[in-house]
């Protein structure tokens, strides 16, 4: 009853004020990090959606479900929602938005009202981008390749386009706001080498959105002034050049990859060292690979058109850098691998989600160099290879990050425990799930089955099969974490400011955190990830 | 004392709470603004890359085409965006010295400015459109065929350099627009008093946005206007 009256009078950020105003208008970064958790949830289950009848129609080798065209519609929306409406803004506006300002020791980000813009823009780009489902869709695939996109496709190319733009923005925004913040917001004693590795995969990240987005959003531009207005910059009938709207598209969209990947390997440092109560090992490595990554990440682009007709050279070049790139993604996996020996490992679920992401991402990293080599790529472009090899980046990957961050950092954003037995049986299901749906991919890719079709020769089917049976599980393993969440918000354990014992300024503060994050202005004296002196709790399982 | 909470009380209200001190705000909004400008030079790199492209595998069409458009137009709108810049900076110095009146006519001269610019570009245009240069089903380049029958002119290459002009100039003259949109705002917020010579950020920052828009028109005059004058032997 005393605890019950004490949580009761404690203001914090979720409680200081109620009503729909004061969530709308909002300019706090907490606030901001949760209208986006739910709108990008809501966009993670509409693209899902698409992704199972994908999977249901390819149950059966005969086009029997849906026809060939609305086939080519639910693979181009699947695509075009979760890359650009859920994966790109899942970590860095959710978890990013939340932390940054938090783990720096700022009381927000520096610019708390261009914060809430990028949320509506980003709402108003999801608004045309579901009218355009509703009214038809886009089947141009994810990419908008021309010709296809501005002089053949019947669907709403251009509603999709402007969507996306906008969408666009709003990530650039966030990147934006981040630099700034890190760069001008650090509390005293914060030195760039104090710094979480979270907020250096973060700076990386939002490098890449600054510079490669806003090139996307003109190529996509030109592609709808094309439809409507007749403009010819890509038409092949007037000497314009498909190919080079491939190297403007891949020049964002390669390093795109990287903006969801890297955010997803910010958590994993974070992670990984609170559960093995180590020091990263090789802080300053790690550091730096991500900035190597965002670095390298721009100049990899070509080895997508391998097989669309650019010169051999050019095509040796790419294939060099993109194995380079390799480089610092390896880097990292071996620091982290290297952190948990000897550690005190404790298998907690946003644990079990690290341990997923490293393996997924180390498989999904090396069937990346097979792509990379340019014979194999000519055998296996096109396949369902390639769809397997980046689904375990970007499933695998990004997604596992995702909600190994959301589990670890539950507690601080909503002040409950989520369930741990629950937790710890999704986190499985995910990582058998997904295995089970993208691993005969690789095999039916390597086999010759090439992405984009509606229907397949029979002998694919007990493959394709298994890969339906396996998203059904995945689909489970993703709704259960929804249900939980949804139900420790009411019912959880109240969560202690650190219940993991977790190095890093945001368990400092209460959980949750006050409007202002810190009652009085942190200062930093330590080092990042000094967990010798921080004692681990004790209802953490601790297994040596 | 700085440090400590109360002191967020002592600040003046242009101060946002969650910055230290003026210093770190000026700062942030700054180096926000510089990143943006960033993004901008990639966002219009797109196009620039585009037309090096094309002008290499399409010399004598871009060349035809920038024939084509109004020297003397271009130059007086060169003119005119330098002019502004010019009123852009003096703008910012009579906003350090607090002149709230010199701030108030600058900012409304480079308003003016901006409007001669876009009434230009927009007869430029229209020319263009009388003269059935507008790519699409009505385009026709006949009259610069007749005009240089010492070069070959493919009339659909042509329509790639005609796409680019306007692509480039249409979103150009956006943030043209975007930009007498953002003067408008800081005029009235001038006029009302509200830019001291301790703070005049949105003024420098405005400023910032002003000037690299002109510096895009100063790249994009030569290589639309200028390819090849020389007159043909």
């Amino acid at each position: 009853m005393a605890t019950a009256a004490i949580t009761a009078e404690r203001e914090h950020y979720l409680n200081k004020e109620y009503g729909i105003r004061s969530w709308l208008l909002t300019t706090d970064h907490k606030r901001i990090a949760l209208l986006y958790l739910i709108s990008i949830t809501f966009f993670f289950f509409v693209g899902g959606f698409f992704a199972l009848l994908i999977r249901l129609e390819l149950l059966t080798p005969a086009g029997d479900l849906v026809q060939a065209d609305t086939y080519n519609k639910l693979f181009s929306m699947h695509g075009q929602v979760m890359i650009f409406f859920f994966l790109i803004p899942s970590i860095p506006a959710v978890l990013g938005n939340f932390l940054v300002p938090l783990m720096i020791g700022a009381k927000d980000l520096a610019f708390p009202r261009i914060n809430l813009l990028s949320w509506y823009l980003y709402i108003i780009a999801g608004v045309i981008y579901i009218h355009c489902i509703v009214t038809g869709g886009v089947d141009t695939g994810w990419t908008f390749y021309t010709p296809f996109s501005t002089a053949f496709s019947n669907t709403k190319v251009i509603e999709a386009g402007i969507a996306v733009f906008i969408a666009g923005f709003s990530s650039i925004l966030t990147g934006l706001n981040f630099v700034v913040t890190i760069h001008r917001m650090r509390a005293p004693g914060m030195t760039w080498s104090r710094l979480p590795l979270f907020i250096w995969a973060h700076y990386a990240t939002s490098i890449i959105q600054l510079l490669g987005t806003p090139v996307l959003a003109v190529t996509l531009l030109l592609v709808v002034f094309e439809r409507a207005f007749n403009l010819g910059i890509f038409d092949p009938t007037r000497g314009g050049d498909p190919l080079l709207f491939q190297h403007l598209f891949w020049f964002y969209s390669h390093p795109a990859v990287y903006i969801m990947i890297l955010p997803a390997m910010a958590v994993e440092s974070e992670v990984v060292a609170c559960f093995t109560r180590k020091r990263i090992f090789g802080y300053n490595f790690v550091a730096m690979s991500s900035i190597a990554i965002a670095v390298f990440g721009f100049l990899v682009w070509a080895h997508h058109m391998f097989v669309a007709g650019i010169s051999l050279y050019a095509a040796l070049i790419f294939s060099i850098l993109s194995y380079l790139v390799a480089v610092p993604s390896a880097i990292k996996v071996f620091n982290w691998t290297a952190t948990m020996y000897k550690g005190s490992i404790s298998f907690t679920t946003p644990m079990l989600y690290a341990f997923g992401f490293i393996g997924l991402f180390t498989m999904g990293g090396l069937t990346g160099l097979f792509l990379a080599c340019l014979g194999i790529d000519v055998h296996v472009h096109d396949t369902y290879f390639v769809i397997a090899h980046f689904h375990y980046i970007m499933v695998g990957g990004a997604v596992m990050g995702y909600l190994g961050g959301l589990h670890f950092w539950w507690p601080k954003i909503s002040g409950r425990m989520y369930p741990e037995g629950w937790g710890r049986l999704a986190a499985l299901l995910v990582f058998v799930g997904f295995n089970l749906t993208f691993f005969p991919q690789f095999i039916l890719g390597y086999m010759g089955m090439p992405r984009r079709y509606w229907q397949y020769p029979p002998e694919f089917q007990v493959l394709n099969v298994l890969s339906t049976a396996g998203s059904t599980i995945l689909a489970v393993g993703y709704v259960l974490p929804m249900v939980y969440f949804l139900w420790s918000m009411r019912y959880g354990k109240i969560a202690e400011d650190n219940p993991w014992g977790a190095a890093g300024l945001e368990w400092k503060t209460s959980s949750p955190p006050p409007t202002f994050n810190f009652d009085e202005a942190p200062e930093v004296t330590w080092e990042a990830y000094n967990y010798e002196e921080i004692p681990a709790p004790a209802e953490v399982p601790v297994e040596r | 004392m700085s440090d400590s909470p109360i002191a967020v009380e002592q600040h003046g209200p242009e101060l946002l709470h969650h910055f230290v001190d003026a210093e770190q705000q000026r700062d942030a909004a700054s180096l926000g603004m510089w990143l943006f400008l960033a993004t901008e030079i990639m966002f219009f790199g797109g196009m620039f890359c585009a037309y090096l492209i094309y002008r290499y595998a399409y010399y004598n069409e871009f060349a035809a085409g920038s024939r084509s458009l109004d020297l003397k137009w271009g130059t007086i709108n060169t003119a005119v965006l330098i002019c502004s810049s010019l009123t852009v900076a003096l703008g910012v110095r009579a906003a350090q010295m607090g002149k709230r009146k010199l701030l108030v006519i600058l900012l409304l001269l480079t308003i003016v400015f901006g409007f001669v610019f876009l009434g230009i570009k927009g007869k430029e245009w229209h020319d263009k459109y009388t003269e059935h240069h507008i790519p699409g089903h009505s385009f026709n380049a006949d009259d610069l065929v007749r005009d240089y029958p010492q070069i070959h002119i493919d009339q659909q290459h042509e329509q790639i350099y005609f796409s680019l002009y306007f692509a480039m100039t249409g979103l150009h003259a956006l943030h043209m627009i975007i930009g007498v949109g953002i003067f408008v705002f800081l005029t009235y917020y001038a006029w009302k008093g509200r830019y001291t010579p301790k703070y005049y950020t949105p003024i420098e920052i405005g400023g910032l946005y002003w000037h690299f828009v002109d510096i895009v028109w100063i790249y994009l005059f030569p290589l639309l206007y200028l390819i090849d004058r020389k007159p043909l032997g």
